[in-house]
């Protein structure tokens, strides 16, 4: 079931340390939600999304447009200080203790036959191949979404062919956030969560992306399932709280073949 | 014939070097112009300026009677000029189909997207067979064919190229430069960029050759042909 969160995860390829935390905001947004609002997160979700699209366009256009030309390191320094704050604002605000967000939706079981399948998880998979698909179609068959793709191969050709760059990195820093607040909300219901969940989530998105090869939309797709598999088998044949091991055996290990990860192409 | 480009002294540098600093050229409506130059002369620093990929320290570049230094890349395409960059620049893991398209930026090319597409595969039917390769796994002559052709899809009145026929066999380069004709003697103005000065003579109307960041010499292409000095520099004669 996690395959497709950890795909629409992994998509976002800049290097945000602030992703885990977006995810986690996206998160309390579902509770707040829920508590004050009665909105289940699995109806939720979309405002989630949209509150984080909103949310994550503003940090490209206020904070990352200001630095884009400059090193990637000073990006990398960027991007945790966003997360830092981001995490302690959680922290002021909903306290250091786990929550979990109570779903009536997420509560059900359906018994089919010999077998019973836990709606919650049932409606998280489902939602997340839906988002899945319809990026892929937005990346692949419209226009925007062309013009992310083609800042994504070539940052100076999109320029050179008249790409409003700001306004698409804007779009893709917007969607990548948007994305993480539907999986966060998603996952509300199934995974308890506090202000430091964050930081271990952009660990996982990492991993996936590294896996995967900076930079290649497939091979974040490729890495997320990847990463899941690895750490269900892991938390199956080792222990659940040894399922990273796994995970990042694999990072090693395909570091160690393809430095560049399964997708990268050879820094020239 | 109407002025469509002017450059009025212009200076260009990256960070304490001065790359280019006594640019002035013109480029007439309907014209093929070349720049010519020795490498590290200051022709590609030229076009980026004029492309709006660098900003001018001093003077003035002008387009079609506007001011445009210091506009971004995106404003000068929107106003006409389309650049084919120096390594060409296209997008490898897209297909070629997709880096066309890509081309097409501002409303109005958009609208004549599938004429303009037309256009591009009667004068490359190569690319015509490729559309769906990724563009990063053709040769290197059909790169430069998508390269033009994606700038032709901005439907633009100056197309500028830089250096067209470097790394390819002289067969490519022989129809690339027939295209470069017909795309001319369709109505498209050219600034063209060339090592291979030759070629870029025999092509143009008109020449400017660019040394040490500053035009020494300029003139029609039978004058530029027949001077001593561009002979012994650049001809090997």
């Amino acid at each position: 079931m996690a395959v497709g969160l950890t795909l629409i995860f992994g998509v976002m390829r800049v290097v945000n340390f602030a992703h885990g935390d977006m995810m986690v905001w996206g998160m309390y947004l579902a509770y707040v939600l829920s508590t004050r609002a009665g909105l289940d997160p699995y109806l939720g979700f979309a405002l989630c999304a949209a509150a984080l699209f909103v949310f994550g366009a503003a940090v490209q256009r206020g904070l990352v447009d200001r630095i884009v030309d400059a090193p990637h390191e000073m990006q990398i320094l960027l991007m945790l200080g966003v997360a830092l704050v981001m995490e302690n604002v959680a922290l002021l605000v909903f306290g250091p203790e786990p929550i979990r967000v109570r779903s009536p939706l997420g509560a059900a079981t359906w018994y089919l036959g010999p077998l019973y399948v836990d709606v919650a998880r049932l409606v998280t998979f489902g939602v997340a191949i839906v988002l899945t698909a319809a990026l892929w179609v937005f990346l692949y068959r419209t226009d925007l979404g062309r013009q992310i793709r083609a800042a994504a191969d070539n940052p100076y050709g999109a320029l050179v062919i008249g790409t409003d760059v700001r306004r698409v990195y804007a779009a893709a820093f917007g969607i990548g956030a948007a994305c993480v607040g539907a999986a966060g909300a998603l996952v509300s219901p199934i995974l308890p969560f506090q202000p430091s969940t964050g930081l271990s989530l952009s660990v996982t998105s990492f991993n996936i992306v590294i896996i995967g090869g900076m930079g290649s939309l497939p091979g974040a797709f490729v890495g997320g399932v990847l990463v899941s598999v690895a750490e269900s088998l892991g938390a199956v044949f080792l222990k659940p709280s040894l399922k990273e091991l796994a995970s990042f055996s694999l990072l090693i290990l395909i570091l160690i073949v393809r430095p560049a990860g399964l997708f990268g192409r050879r820094a020239s | 014939m109407s002025t469509l480009l002017s450059l009025d002294a212009v200076e260009v540098g990256y960070g304490d070097v001065v790359a280019v600093h006594a640019a002035s050229l013109e480029v007439r409506a309907g014209e093929i112009v070349a720049l010519i130059g020795s490498n590290g002369a200051g022709k590609t620093t030229t076009l980026r300026a004029v492309a709006g990929l660098l900003r001018p320290r001093r003077g003035r570049i002008v387009f079609d009677g506007d001011r445009i230094d210091g506009r971004s890349p995106a404003d000068v395409v929107a106003r006409g000029i389309a650049h084919v960059p120096e390594g060409r620049q296209l997008f490898p893991t897209m297909t070629v189909l997709e880096n066309l398209e890509l081309g097409a930026r501002t409303a109005a090319s958009r609208a004549q997207r599938p004429e303009t597409l037309a256009r591009v595969f009667d004068l490359f039917p190569r690319l015509a067979e490729r559309q769906t390769q990724l563009a990063g796994t053709l040769s290197g002559g059909e790169q430069q064919m998508t390269a033009i052709g994606r700038a032709l899809m901005a439907r633009p009145r100056l197309l500028m190229l830089d250096e067209p026929s470097l790394g390819l066999a002289p067969i490519v380069v022989a129809t690339i430069f027939d295209n470069l004709a017909r795309i001319n003697a369709g109505g498209t103005t050219v600034l063209l960029v060339e090592q291979n000065v030759l070629r870029a003579l025999r092509l143009c109307h008109r020449g400017y050759v660019l040394e040490n960041g500053a035009i020494v010499a300029q003139g029609t292409r039978d004058a530029l042909l027949a001077d001593e000095r561009i002979k012994r520099a650049y001809l090997g004669r």
